[in-house]
């Protein structure tokens, strides 16, 4: 499984973890801790409730977003405040085109990503060549102002939103199961990290992290520092614009409220929790995202302030996350 | 109404809300300007602000009432405990991550203002409270224009608190120490100013005029939310930035512009109430694309 191959560093001679962790040091541990956990994934819809399936396909729902996001957060240490904004272009896309227009779900995906490359350049371009305290506040304003366009035009159905979007078919075999659901993000999920993995350790991921350690240094050694940093962008926003498209096609229904401001900060938690910039981590604090919740039900809507406060706490006590990256 | 008495009504509204957005501004402009940190969390302290406000004045009414004495006295209370409260989220959550990566104080001060919200709201269940005062209609007409007694005050006390503030900043040697620091920490240091203190003071004043524009805002729609500091924290942030960040002057300057801009924008055909705030951000996009620094900004020059 791609997922599973693309985690795991490919390096037996790994600086030690250290804590708990040490005894996955060893690549003959990690490989049976992978393989049990991907035959988890892989058999979970054999064994489980559909309430675990739904929580579950929502937890790789939120591992896409996370690794999207971590590209600009954790790759190149870019804060952007925005990034349901994203994914509400690509879910708009795609219930617009398909209710609408009847375009077909599949044909929706390119026009998603087409667009959510042009929201991307639309606010990165002029933002990211200044401070990058200023794209954390556009990216904010950013995400109000699609919010607020998707309650008020008439074709993305006002505050209301979308409903009876078309559920997608592959063949002719209708997608209409959680279980069916439950693949279609565990695959996307997998590609995510497949994608977030070749990216990480190719020559754009490399310039990224130059960047994000020093940006005059990395000026000075010839990387585009605005160009690279607009790809780490653009990228994200592809990743966030197709998650998007398929979380319509999944819930048939979208609202603007789903888009609000605190979406992005769950998202950006979820990054930050596991450690920005390691996918492990990133799909660690996924997980945590969407479990914590279900578990501990009573918090009811006080959740976020539980979430912020550890926030707080890990960026006080453990800045690199629960489960940072190696520095070589 | 004449075309030129909804224009003279409209910057009536501007100018009250441009001395909103100027007042939460300040803070933004002062504390950016010395240790270079956006602070999130400045919207949520208004919001703060209007609601320890509104606490002081159910306590004090019985004995002031909740007229203007009630009001002035409670809003004076709730900035010296705003400012605290500034001062101890300075100390707690931003001091120790000055020398961390740029990053981690971004979050870290997203963490405070969600922190800060989502406590409020737990509190309150969300509701909206009605932010009760005694204030009154009366005021004067101005040919077709009227205005309260209420929006005159608001104006004018907004001018007062700011005109203090220019004058503390550049007339006092605290005022020196700040303006010296915000160019140079290290040398400050060595000249014998107590670095921390001064940001604590910035953190305290910068707060404190926050909440007295939430205690303001309080009294003159009547009504406090928690997530009253969302937007309008983005609005001064955006204030800031057209006046030029860092310039307190420019501060005010930018909030009564994009007061102005708001109350007139709204009446510009196809942008309605709706669309203010995209109306608003898209001016502060356009801004950075073409003037970054702002109205009175300075280029910035980076050393190595």
């Amino acid at each position: 499984m791609a997922r599973i191959d693309s985690a795991a560093p490919k390096t037996g001679d790994v600086a030690g973890t250290g804590g708990p962790l040490r005894w996955l040091d060893s690549q003959k541990n990690r490989l049976i801790v992978l393989t049990v956990l991907a035959f988890l994934a892989m058999f979970l819809p054999l064994i489980s409730s559909n309430y675990v399936l739904e929580v579950m396909t929502t937890a790789w729902f939120y591992v896409m977003l996370c690794l999207g996001l971590n590209i600009v957060v954790g790759y190149a240490g870019l804060l952007d405040l925005g990034y349901a904004a994203f994914f509400a272009v690509g879910a708009y896309t795609t219930g617009i085109l398909t209710s609408h227009f009847g375009v077909n779900f599949w044909l929706t995906i390119p026009a998603a990503v087409l667009f959510s490359i042009c929201a991307g350049v639309i606010i990165g371009g002029p933002t990211l060549r200044l401070r990058s305290d200023y794209l954390a506040i556009v990216t904010l304003g950013f995400g109000e102002i699609v919010r607020i366009i998707a309650r008020n035009l008439e074709i993305t159905g006002g505050a209301s939103g979308l409903i009876g979007i078309e559920k997608p078919s592959i063949f002719g075999f209708e997608l209409n199961q959680i279980f069916h659901f439950y693949y279609v993000f565990l695959i996307l999920a997998c590609l995510a990290c497949f994608v977030s993995y070749r990216l990480q350790h190719s020559r754009l991921g490399r310039a990224w992290q130059y960047v994000r350690e020093d940006e005059d240094a990395a000026e000075a050694m010839g990387i585009d520092r605005v160009a690279v940093k607009l790809y780490a962008y653009v990228i994200g926003a592809i990743f966030g614009g197709v998650a998007g498209c398929f979380f319509a096609a999944k819930m048939t229904a979208i609202s603007p409220e789903t888009f609000m401001f605190q979406q992005s900060v769950l998202i950006l938690l979820g990054v930050v929790l596991g450690g920005m910039g390691k996918i492990p981590g990133v799909i660690v604090g996924a997980f945590a995202l969407v479990l914590f919740p279900e578990v501990f039900r009573d918090l009811g809507s006080s959740r976020i302030l539980v979430f912020a406060i550890v926030m707080l706490v890990i960026m006080l006590y453990r800045p690199k996350g629960i489960w940072p990256e190696k520095k070589s | 109404m004449s075309i030129q008495d909804i224009l003279l009504q409209q910057l009536a509204n501007g100018l009250i809300l441009g001395s909103f957005y100027a007042l939460v501004a300040l803070g933004y402009t002062m504390v950016y300007g010395i240790i270079k940190l956006l602070n999130f969390a400045h919207g949520d302290l208004y919001m703060i602000g209007a609601f320890i406000g509104f606490l002081f004045l159910s306590v004090l009414s019985p004995l002031i009432g909740d007229s203007w004495v009630g009001i002035l006295c409670s809003m004076v209370l709730s900035m010296i405990a705003v400012g605290l409260l500034g001062v101890l989220i300075q100390r707690i959550a931003y001091q120790p991550m000055l020398s961390a990566p740029r990053l981690s104080i971004l979050i870290t001060a997203l963490a405070v203002s969600m922190i800060l919200s989502n406590a409020v709201m737990a509190f309150t269940d969300g509701e909206y409270l009605a932010f009760s005062t005694d204030l009154g209609y009366e005021g004067l007409e101005f040919g077709n224009v009227f205005v309260t007694y209420t929006q005159m005050v608001l104006v004018g006390a907004a001018a007062l608190l700011m005109t203090g503030l220019y004058l503390f900043v550049h007339r006092t040697m605290y005022g020196k120490a700040m303006r010296a620091i915000a160019i140079d920490q290290d040398a400050c240091r060595l000249m014998g100013i107590h670095v921390n203190r001064i940001i604590a003071l910035t953190f305290f004043i910068g707060t404190s005029l926050a909440a007295s524009a939430g205690i303001m805002a309080g009294a003159y729609y009547g009504s406090i939310h928690f997530f009253m500091g969302f937007v309008i924290g983005l609005k001064a942030f955006t204030a800031a930035v057209i006046g030029g960040i860092g310039s307190i002057p420019g501060a005010m300057l930018g909030g009564l512009l994009l007061g102005l801009l708001e109350s007139f924008g709204t009446q510009i055909p196809f942008i309605g109430t709706e669309w203010k705030d995209v109306f608003s951000f898209g001016i502060l996009i356009l801004l950075l694309v073409f003037k970054p620094t702002g109205i009175l900004g300075r280029t910035e020059i980076e050393r190595m």
